[in-house]
């Protein structure tokens, strides 16, 4: 099993997803620059992981949807691997249009970092198999810029298609329908505002993190 | 040239900056205020000698990168 975490200036869950996905996994994982004009070959699963690309110049997520390395990675997904967008990470595919909708700021104009409670709302996923079922989870946020918005056609969508995989229990930024993660429509590519990899072992209060990783690389 | 792009969050957007400065304005004593929109502008010399083509490109630069669609509007000027 082999994934890839791609690195941004800025980006600064790089090495936290690196551990994440290797201590819940066993994976192998290559850090990938954004300059980098190709990907390690095999990848079973590629993440974006959060910080502050290009320190969010412009809109967050819009300079590093710009980066050699991100055209990689959009043929990558279309051609089936599975990619995963963490806070910043998610930003960046709404920005490339990966995903549909883009995150405003937060609806109290505050930095939320705090765990909260998630609905695993679609656990047919490649993403959520792994939770078998189980409707509850806990990880944490870290985001200013984590109000998830879209048309209303297009939130009637993704619930109708069962794409929102997340909800927030108690909704900590002003969300549309409460939404914290989402998938595209083949479901290879996932958006979530919260950190699995700050939650992959027990020591880190929530082990609910890994069981993400373990899913994503058990469909490969 | 001279080009002024002007970015603002679309009218269905909820704009939280603009809402934070409004209550500013009104606790200053500015009870006429409504509808405060925070917004940016972008500034740059475009070497181009035809405006229509000017205009063309720069919102086409709006589309691809200046704005987000999705959830912005924009505002092109040419000086």
């Amino acid at each position: 099993m082999k994934a890839a975490v791609i690195v941004f200036p800025g980006s600064n869950c790089d090495r936290d997803c690196k551990v994440a996905i290797e201590r819940s996994t066993g994976a192998q994982v290559e850090m990938v620059w954004h300059g980098d004009t190709a990907l390690p070959d095999g990848l079973d699963l590629i993440v974006l992981p959060g910080g502050f690309s290009y320190g969010d110049y412009l809109r967050c997520g819009a300079m590093a949807s710009l980066s050699p390395a991100m055209a990689e990675v959009k043929a990558a997904a279309e051609r089936g691997v599975a990619t995963v967008g963490i806070c910043n990470g998610f930003q960046v595919l709404c920005e490339m249009g990966m995903l549909p909708g883009a995150l405003l700021r937060n609806e109290k104009l505050k930095y939320v970092c705090k765990t909260v409670d998630l609905e695993v709302t679609n656990s047919q996923t490649r993403f959520t198999a792994g939770y078998a079922g189980r409707r509850e989870v806990a990880m944490t946020v870290g985001n200013g810029e984590g109000n998830f918005f879209a048309d209303e056609p297009t939130l009637d969508r993704l619930e109708g298609e069962g794409q929102v995989v997340f909800r927030y229990r108690n909704n900590p930024n002003g969300s549309a329908r409460d939404i914290a993660g989402i998938v595209n429509k083949r479901g290879n590519v996932l958006g979530l505002m919260p950190h699995p990899d700050r939650a992959f072992e027990t020591e880190l209060g929530s082990a609910d993190g890994a069981i993400l990783f373990q899913s994503a690389l058990a469909s490969a | 040239m001279r080009a002024k792009v002007h970015v603002f969050l679309k009218p269905g957007v909820l704009d939280v900056q603009g809402k934070a400065v409004e209550q500013a304005l009104h606790g200053l004593g500015w009870n006429g205020v409504e509808h405060v929109r925070v917004g940016k502008t972008i500034e740059f010399d475009l070497a181009a000698g035809d405006p229509a083509a000017a205009e063309a490109e720069v919102k086409a630069m709006c589309e691809k990168l200046l704005a987000n669609t999705v959830i912005e509007s924009y505002r092109v000027e040419l000086a």
